[in-house]
């Protein structure tokens, strides 16, 4: 009986084990294919290279036409934590009001808002790019920002709502009787204990402003305003095969800030997930 | 018990004021950048619009000439809807054959759950669409392991029979969200219905038709609605693995790339807001027929008693 189950166990973790190696291959696959000679690439199955080189990163740091990696990574950055800072400050006072406040609209605004959630961005790309053309903001960095820090991520303000709404409401009355007003029972009640919401909305925040691509091709044009997705579509022109190592080596470096934030929090990251149905 | 609720949370209502206040961004986005924009590209798509002269008025010309007057599009529309119907099920089946297998008690169970998500983070990278385009390249690693096994496809991302399932494959790797949504929800269902299921003899496929399937019906329905909608949105994938032209011969031209093209390469942008409303009002309509049938399969436990 238990010799069966015991054997039972090992069968689950083995089928488990199995297809999660057959999942990570091709991220594993890439990384090993950073350090190896262009020729071997593309047609080496291969994870282990024949000769490790490390002429694939110092090529990406050098950089191509006279832009080094660095300067992506910084613009990168840049659009993905003005992204953060301004979601989690917008979609929190949002929030706050829809959440604690009464007000003869909110009613209306908030079904509005959760009607935004589904969208699609396409209907707005156009006009919005009138906008900032008009504005001269195109090949900046601000039509990228300034729609989070006005909260147009409609999503995370639903979050943050849901999250302020199940705090308890005597906290409030608590609060109102201690002579605090709406400003500083947001200021010293519910931003604080509002936490968890604020890091998991700080979190997919800077993962989907990192990988976002549509909208940095449609503002970004000049290679110094780059940012690593930009910077790694070139490599999409090039068909011949000498470019795959530095096209490797930076996809990695792309990679490895959602890998390391993946580790670090990767409990919120599926807690979120899981509770919310968002989708990563 | 809700309206106590709400009555005591909400009690500054005598300044409304300073709600207005704390909601000023979020209005001042949904104005100027929802609203507003809704608006003008509703307007646009009636309209002559390259984005540097005056947009002239043109009544119904772009939808008539995208539905009748324009392969292209209805290629684009072909591509996407194909997209959609082998991208959506096949990930949905994933995520809930893994979520099925990783619902155990094990002290593992979490360690498998996040590596299982992970691909969903990396996956809408650039990078990884890249990874892809040079696994299902001629001579890359899939057709060289097909070859030695003696099925000759000459490389997927140049073949217009199998790129489009080159992305597809790349959007059902990503399982890994609508399967941690699948695991909350497999949790949820009593275990006293799978020991009486078990007390009646049902055998596992019995118990999954009978007690899983009915019980996570509305998790099943929630990311079924969710997956389709982002699906027929995609757009990295595409543009990675076929150079940003759709191609070869305009297999894997998907929607929003057409519109992309369209509106930011030929600066036709009255014509790519036409098409971008012709995406909302079919995105709306699947999703209200999807609610249509939900009725027939979705099963709300709590609506039984009644």
């Amino acid at each position: 009986m238990t010799a069966s189950r015991g054997w039972r166990r090992f069968a689950w973790h083995a089928v488990c084990l199995a297809m999660l190696a057959a999942l990570l291959y091709p991220i594993v696959w890439l990384v090993s294919s950073s350090f190896k000679p262009a020729n071997e690439i593309l047609s080496s199955l291969s994870l282990l290279p024949q000769k490790v080189i490390g002429s694939n990163y110092s090529e990406v740091f050098e950089g191509a036409a006279g832009i080094s990696v660095w300067r992506f990574l910084t613009n990168s950055l840049i659009v993905s934590l003005g992204s953060v800072l301004g979601n989690v400050a917008s979609c929190a006072l949002a929030a706050y009001a829809f959440a604690w406040l009464r007000f003869r609209l909110r009613g209306v605004l908030f079904a509005f808002m959760i009607g935004t959630i589904m969208l699609p961005i396409h209907v707005l790309l156009i006009p919005q790019y009138t906008i900032f053309q008009r504005l001269g903001l195109v090949d900046t960095f601000w039509p990228l920002v300034l729609p989070k820090l006005l909260a147009t991520d409609a999503f995370f303000v639903f979050l943050i709502v849901q999250f302020m709404r199940a705090l308890p409401r005597e906290l409030g009355d608590a609060a109102r009787i201690d002579g605090c007003g709406p400003v500083q029972t947001f200021r010293h009640i519910v931003l604080p204990l509002t936490k968890p919401a604020l890091v998991t909305t700080a979190i997919f925040t800077f993962i989907w402003s990192w990988n976002d691509f549509l909208s940095q091709l449609i503002y970004l044009n000049t290679p110094d305003n780059y940012t690593l997705p930009l910077a790694l579509r070139l490599f999409i022109d090039q068909t011949s095969q000498t470019s795959y190592g530095a096209m490797m080596a930076m996809s990695v470096l792309t990679l490895l800030p959602i890998g390391l934030f993946f580790f670090a929090f990767q409990r919120f990251l599926v807690e979120g997930v899981a509770t919310t149905g968002m989708n990563g | 018990m809700t309206a106590l609720r709400q009555r005591t949370r909400t009690r500054y209502g005598d300044r409304p004021g300073i709600a207005y206040l704390f909601l000023s961004p979020w209005m001042a986005g949904a104005l100027l950048l929802t609203v507003g924009p809704m608006l003008a590209s509703l307007y646009l798509s009636f309209t002559n619009y390259d984005l540097f002269t005056t947009p002239r008025w043109i009544g119904l010309a772009n939808y008539r000439r995208l539905l009748l007057d324009d392969p292209r599009f209805l290629t684009a529309v072909w591509v996407t809807v194909k997209y959609v119907a082998l991208s959506t099920p096949l990930k949905l089946v994933a995520a809930l054959a893994v979520a099925m297998l990783l619902n155990r008690a094990s002290r593992a169970q979490g360690f498998y759950r996040s590596a299982f998500y992970a691909p969903s983070l990396l996956g809408a990278s650039v990078a990884v669409a890249l990874v892809w385009r040079v696994i299902f390249d001629t001579n890359g690693i899939v057709d060289q392991s097909l070859s030695t096994l003696g099925i000759h496809t000459g490389g997927w991302v140049a073949s217009p029979r199998y790129a489009l399932l080159v992305i597809v494959a790349l959007a059902v790797w990503q399982f890994g969200a609508p399967m941690v949504i699948f695991l909350a929800g497999l949790k949820q269902i009593p275990a006293e219905l799978y020991d009486a299921a078990a007390v009646d003899g049902a055998g596992w496929w019995r118990t999954f038709r009978s007690v899983t399937l009915p019980m996570l019906s509305p998790v099943i329905f929630f990311n079924l609605v969710l997956e389709t909608i982002h699906a027929f949105q995609a757009f990295t994938g595409a543009f990675v693995v076929s150079g940003g032209r759709g191609g070869p011969t305009d297999s894997t031209l998907f929607y929003t790339l057409y519109l992309y093209q369209k509106g930011f390469t030929e600066y036709r942008m009255g014509y790519a807001s036409a098409m971008a409303w012709l995406l909302v009002i079919a995105i709306a309509a699947i999703t209200a027929l999807l609610f249509r049938t939900a009725r027939m399969w979705v099963f709300y436990a709590g609506e039984d008693g009644r």
